[in-house]
């Protein structure tokens, strides 16, 4: 009896394939059928005590055809707006008579860019995010006003700097200066919220793989911001996603852009260190 | 004229004689519905493309007639067999009077 019972646990677990329903899948993210993207990596050395084995980008837990619509630029929606972004990119504003590409010539030179923000800013004497950069830049350089902080403005100059890196690996400094930044972006990931009590890491830590009603847990990876989102055809910045999940455990929410939301937004993205910058991608 | 709007079209630079070949077109546009209001109350007039087509040399590959419903930056992929060398040619029609136009030529062999 009790041989029989576990041969057919065995059997049991041989028929159930290793992808559980709402679990990541093994496929590979090629964009344009030329750059092969890294969208699983080894857990970086910060993350030793987390309750998970590697990190992984959200692309893997998404349908078939919600991936294929990132392998391809034509497909992507997410594109259109680097173009607009482009075009906002040449377009001259503000008292100073510039625009960004006067001084930074082509948007190719912000390749890098994307994969190590946010990062400690010397003169401004805190962590910046890619998103103070640029309203720094419109204020300072361009005597411009700067763009609203989950603006469609913002997001598409974001989604074409990001582009300049498609395919480097996200690499923030958490050391140093950044250090005290991070330890409280960290302090807010594992802090229960809302009437729910929900932490970051009770979703997207303890049951990534596992569905939320009708949706797929991922890992709340943000290498792929923007991120251009089928439920609202447009792209969506860290800060706004941060705060729709906020919501969702009926908290109150930090402002996007305060404090808090950079801290987070620094430790979240040092979780996915070593994983592709893929923005814009898509998602559900 | 409509704000952002931009035809996109991909077609295979070549194919064999007779070959069915994948199109796709995407343009941008906002496809303002006409059953929304501002804040103030006010409905916001509908702005949509109202029709899309697809010549090959002067034969007509597909004609669509679009409605409200169809959300923004309208795409459409479709086969299309390529009898001989030739251009195809897109066409939007917004319906703010606007046409907008693209042309892809295909070589053949």
């Amino acid at each position: 009896m009790k041989f029989n019972a576990m041969t057919a646990m065995a059997a049991l677990m041989l028929a159930v394939p290793g992808v559980a329903l709402g679990g990541p899948d093994d496929d590979t993210l090629i964009i344009n059928g030329e750059t092969e993207m890294t969208t699983k990596a080894p857990l970086p050395a910060h993350m030793e005590e987390a309750n998970m084995d590697m990190i992984m980008s959200g692309w893997h837990f998404r349908s078939d055809e919600t991936q294929a619509l990132e392998m391809d630029d034509f497909d992507n929606p997410g594109m259109i707006f680097v173009d607009i972004g482009q075009e906002q990119w040449d377009t001259v504003e503000g008292t100073e008579g510039n625009s960004c590409a006067s001084c930074h010539e082509g948007a190719e030179s912000m390749a890098g860019v994307r994969a190590v923000y946010p990062k400690w800013d010397e003169k401004a004497g805190e962590v910046q995010t890619l998103a103070m950069q640029i309203n720094d830049c419109r204020e300072s350089n361009m005597g411009a006003e700067p763009y609203g902080y989950t603006s469609g403005q913002m997001a598409n100059m974001e989604a074409l700097i990001a582009l300049q890196s498609r395919g480097m690996p996200v690499n923030v400094a958490i050391d140093g200066p950044a250090q005290e930044t991070w330890e409280k972006g960290k302090e807010l990931y594992y802090t229960r919220t809302g009437q729910l009590e929900l932490s970051c890491a009770n979703c997207h830590e303890d049951s990534y793989g596992m569905m939320i009603r009708a949706d797929h847990l991922s890992q709340g990876q943000i290498n792929g911001f923007p991120t251009y989102r089928l439920k609202n055809a447009r792209l969506n910045t860290v800060h706004g996603r941060f705060k729709g999940c906020v919501r969702d455990t009926r908290a109150e929410t930090f402002k996007p852009g305060s404090d808090d939301f950079v801290a987070l937004e620094l430790y979240v993205a040092s979780r996915g260190n070593g994983l592709s910058v893929e923005g814009p991608s898509v998602r559900n | 004229m409509a704000k952002g709007v931009r035809p996109r079209v991909k077609v295979p630079k070549s194919a064999d004689a007779g070959e069915v070949i994948v199109i796709k077109t995407l343009i941008s546009h906002k496809m303002e519905s006409g059953q929304r209001k501002d804040s103030d109350g006010n409905v916001i007039p509908r702005s949509i493309i109202n029709r899309f087509t697809c010549d090959f040399n002067g034969q007509n590959v597909v004609d669509v007639k679009m409605e409200p419903a169809i959300s923004t930056n309208p795409y459409f992929e479709f086969e299309a067999q390529v009898p001989e060398a030739g251009e195809f040619k897109f066409t939007w029609y917004d319906d703010d009077g606007d046409v907008y136009e693209d042309a892809k030529a295909v070589a053949v062999g």
